[in-house]
This record gives structure tokens, C-alpha cells and sequence, in this order.
């Protein structure tokens, strides 16, 4: 009897003692905030656009470092994003998610000109406010500010915005990767200009 | 003096807790994909093994044996192991949450890695005094630590190299864990008994 | 203790090459007659392109300004003859992707005259500030003539910190084929001589100028030796150094001459150096003492693929097949058009393409003529492409992270570093086209640096405009409750009992001022 009395007070006092322990170091090592959160924002490519199923970026990062989304849900990132995104969080890297559809390329808001009403709401739909105007004055997209959300369009009671393709030209040109279709192999000869 | 030694000699690299005894193979083949989160879950586990084996001897020679309670032993030790990884766990995520986030599950997950409780019970079974169990469970981890971090640097040069279909992932890593095995083999005899 | 130029150090790796010289180097100093049109690109250097000052239809001298720089890192460029311009648009342009870039296109009138556009002669440079000439030599356009085309007005200006004590005067022509240093020197040493005396006066006088030329360059040696009268005059030194490709590299030769290294990061000025081709130096004497902006330059055109290789001066903007045809036309069948040598040249995609500054060589390769790429297999880490980097990088390294597009170690493995000599490709068993790899690491990470870039933009444009509609919303909350605090202060029943008295009591003052006599109600 004493002996099973002896074996229950010897756990029950360990027990007791981490117990104790544990409830002390919980409170010392308190840790406020989310700065995971912040990490991952910062990997994201801020289109603000909402493809990915949230209200923003930061909303999508903070449901990540909650664990309530998936690395995966976001085309304007793209492939490069999804890695940093694995890299960082130490998970897998996965396709990105089917349903979403990845751009080709950058595109860009044009505002017909002819068309603008002035309505401004276009400009209260812009996320990063990239479209200059005002109350019955034209409206114009700044281009080089302008992400390619495409919030704009559905907002435009007229419909005259329009996204159309930017181009890589020669100060963005990437060498292409050396393996693959592209892979810079035997360049075919020069092409000749007619004889003068 | 020369015992202690062949304390630490043995168990990083002879009887090596991972590839001589094959204890703790989750964390070695779920946490070496990337060299940093493999040096912080060695860390990591270098600080709950010594301090759990430590742990573990005070509570046999003063509460256990004593009592005669020796047949508590097992869930004694797993109480103090299962205490102190918590402890480490809120240590990590308050110093380094970036750790806290790559090392995931597997943090916890040290309260059942074999080689924790086994170095425990080791440490009884060989009747080894307070210095040497500490000796022997700071050992068991740097060898834990090395082979993890062997393992992960090999593992990352995998990930870019140019592996046949069949083997890619999880075969390739293993047969690289028998291959370090193998390695490992030739340090037999290194220590005469 | 050596004196400098006398003793010479090592750089790490290199390998000897064929040199080829002797294709273009039997002829005569040539010159291709003027062109009817002239296609002269905006963007021939590093840095900032400018802006056009001519207007189509417009009729520009030879050598008129047409383009202006506002940025420091930036040079003009200029008409390479008198005539109209006719067009100011995209054409081709000798770049790697076979894009379009701005141009200037000029028809020529045939008269080829200077007009006013050239510039004042400064012939007493050492009376002018080294500031003067700067401005000189960045108005006639100069940049540097080995290939680099950065713009030399920038590099002679180190910073206060940076006291340069020797100016190497790069004369070393590594790459096999190109030789048009070489027939520079043998034409017009002295020039280059008085080119390299005006830099060390805009310096601020270094002790020492140290003009190097390569083993396997005897008659340009002799020439410069000539015009010096002996291997040293004065502060210049004339000195030969071994032909090991990529000696020419600038790091690598100031490693040469000097035994110091450039650190990685850091500049040649870092450590006291400022090194020049000598076809700059030779373009910075007819700037300054002639007045004449930067507008031809000689080109070695060579290969088998061309019937009469030679070099050639060739205005800037020439097309490229004029330049062939003027030097015997193509010999069939040709694999490659490169502008530039072997190793580190562009293949040009079309010949309509014009000459650049940086044009140094147009190299035709007939078919079996330059080595060709091998079949790829795997890399064997044979440690071949270690041995032979002259930059000490891990060839094989650089080349497993890119391909795993792990860009931030390889940042870390100092890939930026990398001159893209082509040493590890040239050496590798594998046949592996690493250089391929490096530039494609190199675009990749300068690619996302942009879009970060751009996103942090975005986040900061997103984040300000959330805070103007709280902004906004605040505003009109606190018009809102003001608005309503004046309402309910006039609703007040004291106050309103107070005002009412006072209307009573305004209207019975206004009865009795009118001596009013009409009974009141009752």
C-alpha cells in the first residue's frame, strides 16, 4: 500500500515540480505579435489584386503564418514566390493552384480617352491609387505605377479600360535559362541585309 | 580523465546514436532537407539531450531508486523529457520564430525521438555517476548534430543534382543514410573496449 | 624593392590561346568609305541614355551633338557625317536579344564637313583645370574603347578619398583575333602617348603611367618605345606581359603590374589605380586637342569567313555588312557573325546591325572554323574550371546553384564577381556552356531585384492610400460633429428662450423709434 502510495506522491510531486516550472517559463517567454506574418508580406508581390481569395497581401500573409492558406494562390508571384514562400516557411514547394490562372506577361490599364466619363470610380477601385483625375476631368493610368490587378475594369460604367501587354524591351531583357527550347544552343547564321 | 574522453569519442563517432545505434531517424530524415533548419533542430536537441539525461539521472538516484520505484522508470523519464522539450519549445519560438516556423511538428516531436529516452535509459543501464551521464547524453547529441548536419548538406546537393525518376526524394536520401552508415563503420575498433 | 613595371606578378588561372593575329594583321590600316545612311543608337554605353536634341528633317554637321545626358553616369552621342536626319527610331542594334533599340538615322549629304560642331582646340591642356578637360572629354562622348563602353569622363574622376598613384594604359589585346589595339599602336603611338599625358595631368599627376602590351605584340612595343625613346620616360613606363588570356581583363592586369588585387565590390580607384585603353586615351587626345568628338573608331574585321580580313577605321553607325563587303565580303558558309572576339563576343543575329563604340572586332567564322559546342553531360566536378578562373571563384559551384536557381547562394558565392571570360567553358570536359549559366543567374537576380523593387512600391502606394481614406473618414467625421454640436448648441431651450426675448424685445424698439400711434392687439 505504501509503496503504491510512494510511486503515486513520487510522479505526482515531478509532475507538480515541471508543472510549476513550465507555468513560469509560459509566462517569461511570451511571445506578442506575429512577425512571421511580416516575413511573408514582404515576399509577396503586392498587386493587392485578390486572386489569391483574400483582401490584399497582408490579409493573404497573415492567413498563411496562421496556417489557414496555402503557399500556392498566388499568380502574380508566380513560381518564384511559391519557392521563397517554401523556403522560408520549410515546406514543400507545390505547383500553383489550378484554379488560378498564371499571366503570361505584364500587362498594364489603358483609359480610353474618347470614352472617360469622369466618374471616378475607377480611382476609388485602384489599390495603390495609380489613376490620376478627378470629378468629371479625364482620367489617366499611371503606367509605370500601375500593378495589373485589373480592379478597375469592372467598377467603369462605360467599359473604356482596357489592359494591354508591356513588353520586355532591351533594358529588362533576361538571357534565357541554358537548358530547355530556349537555351541559346547553335545560333543559326546571321541573317544578311540586301546588297546595297 | 582519458575515460571521459572515450566517453565523447564514443558516442559522437564509434556507437554515433544515428548511424551506429540507429536511434532518432524522424528528425534525421524529416528535418535535414536545409542546412540552417538542421543546425537549429541539432541545437536544439543537443539542449534537451544533455539536460534530459542529467534530468533523468538526478530523478533515478534521488527519487526513483530510493523508493525502489525503479519499474516507473520509463514513464519517470518520459515526464522529464516531455517537460523539458516543452520548455526548449518556448524558448525557440520566443528567440527565434523563424526557427520555431521551419522546425514545425518536429520540435515537439523530440519528446518521443528514441534517442532522448535512450540515452536516458543508457545512462542507467551502464550505471554511469552525474559527470559521465552528462558527458554521455552532450556526446549522444553532437554525434545526433553532426550526422544531421552531414546529412542535410548532402541532402541539398541532391535537390539540385540530376537524379533518375525512380529515385528522386525519399529513396535517394536513404540510401545515402546506408551509404553514411557504411562510412561510419570504419570508426569501429577506433576505441578499444 | 622593384621599380614599378619591372617585376611582374601572377593572376590566378588563364589559359594560352591561339592568338590569330596574323589573319588581320598583313594588310594596311584600311578605311571603309562613308555609308548613304547612318543608323547611330542613343544607347551605345553603361549608364543613361540621354536625350534626342535633333528633330527629323533636321540638317546636323559631322560631329554634331545629338543627344544630351543629364545623369553623371551617361554619354552623348554624335553625328558620324554631315547630312539630314531622317528618321529617329527602334532599328536593330547589336544586342544579344536581337531587340530594337532608339536611333538616329542620318542619310548622308556626301560632303562630310565639320560645320561648327567641332570644339574649341585646348591644346595647353596642363593649363586647365582637371575639370575642364572632364567636361571635354564627357561632351565629345568618349567611353572606354575596350569593349566596356563606360563612360570615361566618370571613371577619371575619383573620388577625395581615392589618391591614384598609377595609371595603367591597357594595351594587352587577350582575346585571340581582335588586333585593333595593336594596329593602333603601330599608326598612331604617339597619340596614344599625349592621350595617356593628359589623363595623368586630369588625375592630378600619379607617380607613375605603366603602358602594357602583350609578349606577342613586338611592333606595337616598338612603336611605343620609339615615341617614349626606351622602355621609360619620365614617369611612363613601357612594359611587356605575358600573353596569357584574360590578362587584358582590367583587374587582371592591375594584378599583373601592381600585385594588388582589386577587392570584390570595390573599384581599381579603391586601391589607387585607374586603368584605360589606349584607343580611349588616343580618343581623349583628339578631343581635347583637336576638339573632335567621338565618331569612328578602328575595327579589326577577321575570320575565315571574310575574303580580306584586315582593320578598318569605321565611322560609328556604319552597318555592319558594309563593313564586310568592304573587306571582301563573306566566304561561305559562314556560322558566325560576332562582334567581338571568341570568347566573350555577342553573336550578332542580323548584319543590318550599325558599328557601336564598343565595336572592337567583327569576327566571321566559317563553318568548323571556331570549336564547336560539344554534346553537355553531366558535370563531374573534375575542378578543371577552378583551376582556370581568374576571378578565384567556383565555377562548378556557380554552376549548380543556378541551375537550382538558388540565386542567394550563389550571391553569396560571389557569382557577381564573375567576368564571363569564358575560361571554365573553354576547359570543361563536360562541354558544360557555363558562362550561359552565369548570365542567366546574373539577369534572374537583377530581375527580381526590380520586381521587389517595384512590389515594395506598391505595398508603400497601398499603405498610403489606406491611411488617406482613414484620413478621409476621420475628416469627415470631425465636420460631421461640429456640424451637429452647432445644431444642437442652437436648439439650447435657454438659449432659445434667450433669443426669443431679444426678438420681442428688437420689435417693440422698432415700434416706439416709429413713434408708432396704431392701437396693439389686446
Amino acid at each position: 500500500m505504501i509503496a503504491v502510495l510512494a510511486a503515486i506522491a513520487a510522479l505526482g510531486g515531478l509532475a507538480l515540480a515541471f508543472g510549476a516550472l513550465l507555468g513560469y517559463a509560459s509566462r517569461r517567454f511570451k511571445v506578442e505579435g506575429n512577425p512571421l506574418a511580416d516575413q511573408i508580406e514582404h515576399l509577396l508581390p503586392q498587386t493587392q489584386c485578390g486572386q489569391c481569395g483574400f483582401a490584399g497581401c497582408r490579409p493573404y500573409a497573415e492567413a498563411i503564418a496562421r496556417g489557414e492558406a496555402d503557399i500556392n494562390l498566388c499568380p502574380p508571384g508566380g513560381e518564384a514566390v511559391i519557392k521563397a514562400l517554401a523556403d522560408l516557411l520549410g515546406v514543400e514547394p507545390k505547383p500553383l493552384d489550378e484554379s488560378k490562372a498564371a499571366p503570361a506577361e505584364k500587362r498594364v490599364a489603358v483609359i480610353d480617352e474618347n470614352t472617360c466619363i469622369g466618374c471616378t470610380l475607377c480611382i476609388q477601385a485602384c489599390p495603390v491609387d495609380a489613376i490620376l483625375g478627378a470629378a468629371k476631368q479625364m482620367h489617366t493610368v499611371i503606367a509605370s505605377e500601375c500593378t495589373g490587378c485589373e480592379l478597375c475594369i469592372p467598377p467603369c460604367p462605360v467599359e473604356c479600360i482596357r489592359m494591354v501587354p508591356v513588353p520586355r524591351g532591351i533594358e529588362d531583357w533576361k538571357w534565357p535559362a541554358p537548358w530547355g527550347p530556349q537555351a541559346p544552343q547553335t545560333a543559326a547564321p546571321p541573317s544578311r541585309a540586301e546588297a546595297a | 580523465m582519458a575515460e571521459y574522453v572515450l566517453i565523447l569519442v564514443s558516442t559522437v563517432l564509434v556507437n554515433n546514436i544515428v548511424l551506429a545505434r540507429f536511434l532518432g531517424l524522424c528528425p534525421f530524415m524529416g528535418v535535414s532537407r536545409k542546412l540552417e533548419t538542421a543546425l537549429g533542430m541539432g541545437l536544439a536537441t543537443t539542449f534537451v539531450l544533455t539536460l534530459s539525461a542529467v534530468s533523468s539521472e538526478l530523478v533515478n538516484t534521488y527519487l526513483l531508486d530510493p523508493l525502489g520505484l525503479g519499474y516507473l522508470r520509463t514513464i519517470a523519464f518520459i515526464l522529464v523529457i516531455a517537460a523539458i522539450v516543452q520548455f526548449t519549445e518556448m524558448v525557440v519560438h520566443k528567440t527565434s520564430p523563424v526557427l520555431y516556423n521551419l522546425l514545425g511538428i518536429y520540435l515537439p516531436l523530440i519528446t518521443t525521438n528514441c534517442a532522448v529516452l535512450g540515452v536516458a535509459l543508457l545512462n542507467v543501464q551502464e550505471q554511469h555517476g552525474f559527470l559521465k551521464s552528462a558527458l554521455y547524453g552532450f556526446g549522444a547529441a553532437v554525434g545526433f548534430s553532426l550526422v544531421l548536419v552531414l546529412f542535410a548538406a548532402i541532402r541539398e546537393r541532391l535537390a539540385a543534382a540530376d537524379v533518375p525518376v525512380p529515385f528522386r526524394g525519399n529513396a535517394i536520401a536513404l540510401i545515402t543514410a546506408g551509404l553514411m552508415s557504411l562510412a561510419f563503420m570504419g570508426f569501429a575498433g577506433l576505441v578499444r573496449a | 624593392m622593384y621599380a614599378p613595371g619591372e617585376k611582374l606578378w601572377h593572376f590566378h588561372g588563364g589559359i594560352r590561346l591561339d592568338g590569330q593575329r596574323e589573319l588581320s594583321t598583313g594588310r594596311p590600316l584600311g578605311a571603309v568609305p562613308l555609308s548613304a545612311e547612318f543608323v547611330v543608337p542613343v544607347q551605345q554605353h553603361i549608364g543613361q541614355a540621354g536625350d534626342v536634341l535633333v528633330r527629323e528633317g533636321q540638317h546636323v554637321h559631322r560631329g554634331q551633338q545629338l543627344t544630351q545626358v543629364r545623369e553623371y553616369i551617361g554619354a552623348p552621342v554624335h553625328a558620324p557625317t554631315s547630312g539630314k536626319v531622317i528618321a529617329i527610331e527602334n532599328r536593330p542594334v547589336p544586342h544579344p536579344s536581337g531587340l530594337e533599340g532608339l536611333c538616329v538615322v542620318i542619310e548622308a549629304d556626301g560632303r562630310d564637313d565639320w560645320g561648327d560642331a567641332r570644339l574649341e582646340p585646348l591644346e595647353d591642356y596642363r593649363a586647365l583645370s582637371p575639370g575642364r578637360i572632364r567636361r571635354r572629354v564627357r561632351k565629345c562622348g568618349i567611353v572606354g574603347l575596350g569593349g566596356a563602353a563606360f563612360p570615361t569622363a566618370a571613371k577619371i574622376n575619383p573620388l577625395h578619398e581615392q589618391r591614384i598613384h598609377t595609371l595603367v594604359l591597357n594595351g594587352a589585346e587577350c582575346e585571340p583575333y581582335i588586333t585593333c589595339d595593336d594596329t593602333l599602336l603601330r599608326h598612331h603611338a604617339a597619340e596614344v602617348v599625349e592621350g595617356a599625358r593628359i589623363l595623368m595631368h586630369t588625375l592630378g599627376g600619379p607617380e607613375r603611367c605603366l603602358i602594357a602590351v602583350e609578349e606577342d605584340m613586338p611592333e606595337a612595343y616598338e612603336a611605343l618605345r620609339e615615341v617614349l625613346g626606351g622602355t621609360s620616360s619620365g614617369s611612363f613606363r613601357l612594359v611587356s606581359i605575358p600573353s596569357i588570356y584574360p590578362t587584358g581583363s582590367e583587374k587582371q592586369l592591375i594584378q599583373v603590374l601592381t600585385g594588388r588585387e582589386v577587392p570584390a565590390d570595390g573599384l581599381p580607384a579603391d586601391i589607387g589605380v585607374v586603368c584605360q585603353n589606349v584607343a580611349t586615351a588616343r580618343a581623349v587626345y583628339r578631343a581635347v586637342v583637336h576638339g573632335e568628338p567621338l565618331i569612328e573608331r578602328i575595327v579589326t574585321v577577321t575570320g575565315r569567313g571574310v575574303s580580306e580580313p584586315g582593320n578598318h577605321l569605321v565611322r560609328i553607325g556604319t552597318p555592319v555588312h558594309e563593313v564586310i563587303a568592304h573587306a571582301g565580303g563573306y566566304v561561305e558558309p559562314v556560322q558566325w557573325l560576332l562582334m567581338g572576339g571568341p570568347m566573350m563576343g555577342v553573336a550578332l543575329h542580323d548584319d543590318a546591325v550599325p558599328v557601336v563604340k564598343a565595336t572592337n572586332c567583327l569576327l566571321a567564322a566559317r563553318r568548323g572554323e571556331l570549336r564547336a559546342a560539344g554534346p553537355v553531360l553531366p558535370c563531374i566536378r573534375c575542378g578543371e574550371c577552378v583551376r582556370v578562373c581568374p576571378a578565384r571563384l567556383l565555377p562548378h559551384e556557380l554552376y549548380r546553384l543556378a541551375r537550382a536557381a538558388e540565386f542567394d547562394r550563389a550571391q553569396e558565392y560571389d557569382l557577381f564577381d564573375c567576368i564571363e571570360c569564358g575560361c571554365c567553358a573553354y576547359v570543361c570536359p563536360s562541354h558544360l556552356p557555363l558562362v550561359h549559366y552565369y548570365r542567366y543567374a546574373k539577369s534572374e537576380i537583377r530581375d527580381l531585384e526590380r520586381e521587389r523593387q517595384a512590389a515594395d512600391r506598391a505595398r508603400r502606394r497601398h499603405e498610403f492610400r489606406l491611411e488617406r481614406l482613414e484620413r478621409e473618414k476621420r475628416e469627415r467625421a470631425e465636420r460631421l460633429a461640429k456640424k451637429k454640436a452647432a445644431v444642437s448648441h442652437k436648439a439650447d431651450p435657454e438659449r432659445k428662450k434667450a433669443a426669443v426675448q431679444a426678438a420681442v424685445q428688437r420689435a417693440q424698439a422698432r415700434k416706439a423709434a416709429r413713434g408708432d400711434t396704431a392701437p396693439t392687439e389686446d
